[in-house]
């Protein structure tokens, strides 16, 4: 398994955001957490790229405990994240959001990170027209396609999508998953977290529904998708 | 806001546009005049009532903290409203070395002044560096006060009385360079009053000048250099949003404790200039009101621009001493003119180019926020 993520409790001061949560990933897949607003989503994301400190339980990826292991030095690994709310950085240009994605890179001085950069920019055509522009002048569809192109350029391993369909219309929810799905044939191991979960069943060879803070059901996408209970609760509940 | 910047721009543009001989000449010109504004004494810029060449080494050494603090707040985003504390690490650390309990010559005493202030910087930002935003500004104005107090209660440290006998740095007599004087706008030179190159001494400020400006650029040199850096992005990126700069591999904490180790020693290296032209120094030199004063020179400036905050602060040093027949008055007229220019220019004078970008871009962002049906439309026809 690329990523095993057992029994992780995670605390907001007394309050638990996230109890024994344990799931797997595998090298290659597609698998997806959904779950209501304050399931514990994005804090399970956080904590598995190291922005949250973990009470109990592990984290392991490649088989090495990186549960105390600084979110820093995670991106070395070869994990990746696009934050919630997209995080891209403001100020700076596109192509400067794109190169800091390749900061933590250890071959960021050669080819391959060019070779990258050329990949994301096939990937976002529009990325490609405003290399030049400053990333907060973006509509948010434009500033989400940064926020995943700019995780590309660590080439992860494992890329982590955090509400990558949050905030943007229905075509372009679309489009944004498209990507994903190719991102994936390409050889990228994704874990995915939405709230759009017709979408992300459609797209996940696996996924885990998660509420108040704890796995409540787990399955191929399709089976959840075909399943009643999930229906009501998480598809519009056109039972 | 443009009115003060287009003409600015247009200018900097023209600049640009001119062949590189013509570029350097005029640098070279421009840093000459700098070299030598207190033997020009031009008309207008002169101070009537007190040393103008006194006037040019306190702008001079007030540009160097500006410098300093710009590093912390205007790269990094770290608001610490305690750098006098810094200031005094340096002067004191010259006064112990060079005259307290050492009598170790300047070209010792200022090396040693820089790590120390840059260890104080390290112990003072590792515990606090962790806390962010205004808890971060509640500790630094704490540290601040805590180094006066330590000082005022510190016998080995001279106590309230301070410390005197702060030793020059190394003179050498090379030959007389005498001033010019104004009668109106007529120049002539004038023979009896001269400044004798290369000699520091109480009575003439100007070599004391010339030293400060040439630290200076050679601290702008570096500060240039850092920021064009893998450091200044990662500084960058940890001021624009600390979780995404985590994210991508910055270790925030560690280029936050650079910051501040950095400015700290910048500080500490105007303290010890401050104290080598004061000769004498005591714990009244460094209360709260100068850390005030310095991060306002930063903000008036323009957090994060070199050449700002530089203005800033010799506009900040320079007007009060300009203007110091209006007395007491003048401090009002000062405050007054802070207000007005926060109120009409919060950017402040010379903000960088970026920090415009990202500002204007929050400002849209806070369109966003309210789910304007027209954005979202918008995006639709975009993609």
């Amino acid at each position: 398994m690329l990523l095993e993520v057992d029994d992780l409790c995670v605390n907001y001061g007394r309050i638990e955001a996230i109890r024994n949560v344990s799931f797997t990933v595998g090298e290659g897949e597609v698998v997806t957490l959904i779950g209501a607003n304050g399931a514990g989503k994005t804090t399970t994301m956080k904590t598995i790229s190291g922005l949250r400190p973990v009470r109990a339980g592990s984290i392991r990826f490649k088989g090495e405990d990186i549960t105390s292991m600084p979110a820093h030095d995670r991106p070395v690994l070869g994990i990746a994240q696009s934050p919630e709310g997209r995080g891209v950085f403001v100020g700076m240009t596109v192509a400067e959001n794109l190169d800091m994605g390749a900061y933590a890179r250890v071959d960021r001085k050669t080819k391959a990170v060019k070779d990258d950069l050329d990949r994301v920019y096939s990937l976002f055509p529009r990325l490609s027209e405003r290399q030049t522009q400053v990333a907060g002048t973006m509509s948010g569809g434009e500033q989400q396609m940064l926020a995943i192109g700019r995780a590309l350029m660590a080439r992860p391993t494992l890329l982590l999508l955090d509400e990558p369909s949050m905030g943007l219309a229905p075509m372009l929810i679309q489009q944004i998953f498209d990507i994903v799905t190719e991102i994936n044939q390409q050889g990228t191991t994704v874990l995915l977290v939405e709230q759009n979960a017709a979408q992300a069943l459609k797209r996940a060879h696996r996924a885990y529904i998660l509420e108040t803070g704890e796995v409540v059901r787990e399955g191929t996408g399709a089976e959840l998708a075909a399943d009643p209970a999930v229906k009501a609760a998480y598809l519009g509940g056109d039972v | 806001m443009n009115a003060v910047t287009a003409p600015l721009r247009s200018v900097r543009e023209r600049f640009r546009a001119l062949p590189r001989p013509v570029k350097y000449l005029f640098i070279v010109a421009v840093v000459v005049i700098i070299y030598l504004l207190p033997i020009i004494n031009p008309p207008l810029i002169t101070t009537q009532d007190s040393d103008f060449a006194s006037v040019l080494f306190s702008c001079a050494m007030y540009s160097l903290v500006a410098i300093g603090l710009n590093i912390v707040i205007g790269y990094a985003g770290l608001l610490d409203l305690g750098y006098v504390g810094f200031f005094a690490v340096g002067a004191f650390s010259v006064g112990v070395l060079g005259s307290a309990h050492a009598k170790l010559p300047l070209i010792i005493c200022v090396p040693a002044a820089i790590v120390v202030t840059m260890i104080s910087g390290v112990l003072l930002g590792a515990p606090t560096l962790r806390v962010r935003g205004d808890y971060l500004a509640i500790v630094t104005l704490g540290f601040g006060e805590i180094i006066r107090l330590v000082l005022v209660n510190t016998s080995w440290l001279g106590g309230p009385r301070g410390i005197s006998n702060i030793p020059a740095p190394p003179s050498l007599h090379l030959f007389d360079v005498p001033h010019m004087s104004w009668e109106g706008f007529t120049a002539y030179l004038d023979l009896t009053t001269t400044t004798k190159f290369l000699v520091f001494s109480v009575t003439d400020a100007v070599p004391y000048y010339w030293l400060a400006v040439t630290i200076v650029l050679i601290v702008l040199f570096l500060d240039w250099l850092m920021q064009n850096s893998r450091v200044g992005r990662s500084w960058e990126a940890t001021r624009e949003d600390e979780d995404a700069a985590e994210l991508m591999g910055v270790p925030t904490f560690r280029f936050k404790l650079l910051a501040f180790a950095t400015g700290a020693a910048i500080g500490g290296l105007s303290g010890a200039l401050f104290a080598t032209k004061q000769v004498f120094i005591n714990p009244d030199n460094f209360t709260i009101i100068y850390s005030v004063l310095f991060v306002a020179m930063v903000v008036v400036g323009g957090q994060g621009n070199r050449w700002g905050v530089v203005t800033a602060a010799v506009l900040l040093i320079w007007l009060p001493e300009k203007f110091r027949f209006l007395s007491d008055a003048r401090f009002l007229l000062f405050g007054m003119a802070l207000m007005a220019l926060a109120i009409f220019r919060p950017q402040g004078l010379l903000p960088p180019r970026r920090r415009l970008r990202a500002q204007r871009s929050a400002e849209r962002e806070g369109v966003n926020a309210e789910e304007d049906p027209g954005h979202i439309e918008r995006e639709v026809a975009d993609v």
